[in-house]
């Protein structure tokens, strides 16, 4: 018995990693190769439909090409020059930034203090989270029409409302800067909901001990506020105000439908509040320019990675400077 | 905790903060009540010196007048059949990724999420040119495979999903199944899907009323005949002559279904975005 159970082991252990079984191969096999076959979906559909594109657009940017033409001609970085010489192009990378700005800015503002009422112990503290959130829901094309019949000149409530306290109307299409106020008001109403429940969570996740600490120094609600809250918050602002300044910057849908001419692609009739995602989609879609459509996406690529920039740095800094020293 | 610290005093800042929160309540649903209000009276009220604060009983002509007007039923179906197919492939394809990054080790692997989180941040919208000339090469432009193709898995969903799964599964319990002969898929299914359904419901729901919402893309790729809801919409407004009875009809059509789902399912993508949050 002894010798039998001794040997057993002794002669199959030698022969086990010199032939592994087909189970056994094909286990390691599955263990090595399925991670690849399950993360492939993902860079096979991103490859062929995002980076691709991304890149070709780089490519067709430097081409004099039409819809349909059989024969791009090759005109280097013309595009380019022209599209810097382009006023048009320049009016619509200004009101691009102004709609932004309008947007964006007092956003975030609002979000942090709406996330600090919600922070409070309320009643029903879900029903006021999901009621704040509603806008979220509306598809954009909905909402622009909605605004556009709101903001309408003739008939709209916004005006009817402004007389009925004496005040004067106001052109909100054709005026420029009402005009910017009018679209920021729309993406102000979609998305101040969502960023504040996006600070709440991290507010949340802040340090009680801290708050404690405070309070027993003597500091008051505001101070803690200002002193404690928001320089912690600084990744959150960050990344809020980052995924922002991307959307903001790519603004179409409601420009597109904010048009007293419903399915003009000029963004006002003197092109007072074309963006630039609408200049290009005008310049590809109705000018047939694919080249030069190709170019202004390269620039809104270009001015939207600045801009990112610029408000990582910016934010760090106004976080840093008024939150304890480090 | 209570970040302004109003929990301590009396009666009127809490009155305030009450206020402050019914009026934000009350503005948000605004909108979609006004679209409702035009859209079930007459045109012929928009020119009314003081409009009417409640609702009339035209909505049905209305509605009526939108499916006349476009091929709304059809958008209809193609807008379900988008968002389905997106919402189905991306929880699925995002969940063996999120798998394969969180629980298992091979060559590049972090290389490669790198690669993922980085694409996050490059909007695909800035290739549609490119892609309009592939899906017209491909033959595809006018057809709803050229809305749904591209949406087949997104980074966010990878992210996502791999984030939640290197809590949510347990080495130990891949270990357990591994030695009672499962496959790798064998695991993920076992193991794996029955632990992350909270975050696939939350992924669902957030794929579904993006894809639902998009409106850049299915424009560029799609015609009028056959349109997503979206598309439908903007048509309906691009008349000369805005019939804003008939396109405000249009919008709350399209709104309604969205508004009830997420009425329905409100706290759960609330914790969702909380969840999804970059946390200090």
């Amino acid at each position: 018995m002894t010798t039998v159970a001794d040997q057993l082991p002794r002669q199959d252990s030698p022969r086990e990693p010199a032939k592994p079984s087909l189970r056994h191969r094909l286990s390691r096999w599955d263990v090595t190769f399925s991670p690849y076959l399950y993360i492939a979906p993902f860079f096979v559909v991103f490859g062929l439909t995002g980076l691709f594109p991304l890149l070709y657009t780089g490519y067709v940017s430097l081409f004099d090409w039409e819809v349909g033409d059989d024969d791009p001609k090759f005109i280097g970085l013309a595009n380019f020059t022209a599209l810097l010489g382009d006023p048009q192009f320049w009016n619509a990378v200004v009101n691009t930034v102004s709609i932004f700005l309008l947007s964006s800015v007092p956003q975030v503002i609002i979000a942090v203090l709406l996330a600090a009422l919600l922070s409070l112990r309320l009643r029903f503290p879900a029903g006021w989270r999901v009621g704040i959130l509603l806008p979220y829901s509306a598809s954009l094309v909905a909402l622009g029409i909605i605004f556009a019949n709101l903001f309408g000149p003739r008939y709209g409530l916004v005006n009817a409302m402004l007389e009925a306290v004496g005040l004067d109307r106001v052109e909100w299409q054709a005026n420029r800067f009402a005009s910017h106020l009018a679209i920021a008001t729309m993406v102000n109403w979609r998305w101040t909901g969502y960023n504040a429940l996006i600070v709440l969570a991290a507010m949340q996740a802040l340090p009680r001990d801290v708050y404690e600490a405070a309070v027993v120094d003597g500091a008051g609600a505001v101070r803690r506020f200002f002193s404690i809250t928001l320089p912690m918050l600084r990744p959150t602002l960050i990344f809020v105000v980052v995924t922002s300044t991307i959307g903001g910057l790519q603004i179409f849908t409601e420009p597109k439908l904010f048009d007293a001419m419903p399915g003009s692609n000029n963004g006002g009739s003197q092109h007072q509040f074309q963006t630039l995602t609408l200049y290009l989609y005008q310049s590809a879609f109705e000018g047939f320019d694919l080249g030069y459509a190709s170019a202004i996406a390269w620039l809104l690529f270009l001015l939207i990675v600045l801009i990112a920039l610029a408000n990582f740095l910016i934010t760090r800094r106004i976080a840093t400077t008024t939150g304890p020293k480090r | 905790m209570t970040a302004l610290g109003l929990r301590s005093r009396r009666g009127g800042s809490r009155l305030f903060v009450y206020a402050t929160l019914v009026a934000f309540v009350l503005g948000s649903l605004f909108p979609f009540y006004w679209s409702f209000l035009v859209a079930s009276r007459d045109t012929g009220m928009l020119s009314d010196h003081l409009p009417p604060v409640l609702p009339g009983g035209n909505f049905w002509s209305n509605a009526s007048r939108v499916f006349d007007s476009v091929p709304f039923w059809k958008a209809l179906g193609n807008s379900v059949i988008v968002s389905g197919t997106v919402t189905v492939t991306t929880v699925l394809f995002s969940a063996l990724a999120g798998f394969a990054f969180a629980k298992m080790r091979f060559r590049g692997s972090n290389g490669l999420f790198a690669f993922i989180v980085v694409t996050l941040a490059v909007p695909t919208q800035l290739g549609v040119i490119p892609l309009f000339i592939m899906m017209s090469e491909l033959g595809w432009a006018g057809h709803v495979q050229a809305v749904i193709v591209p949406n087949l898995v997104t980074a966010f969903g990878v992210f996502w999903m791999r984030q939640y799964i290197v809590d949510a599964v347990p080495y130990e319990l891949i270990e357990a199944a591994r030695v009672d002969g499962c496959s790798v898929f064998g695991t993920f299914v076992h193991v794996c899907l029955p632990a992350i359904r909270p975050a696939a419901a939350v992924l669902a729901m957030f794929t579904f009323m993006m894809s639902w919402n998009d409106f850049l893309w299915p424009l560029i790729v799609l015609d009028a005949g056959n349109p997503t809801v979206q598309v439908a919409l903007e048509k309906l407004q691009s008349g000369h002559y805005v019939d804003y009875s008939l396109v405000l009809a249009g919008t709350t059509l399209a709104t309604i279904p969205v508004l009830i789902v997420f009425l329905l399912l409100g706290r759960h993508i609330v914790a969702g975005i909380m969840q999804g949050a970059v946390k200090g």
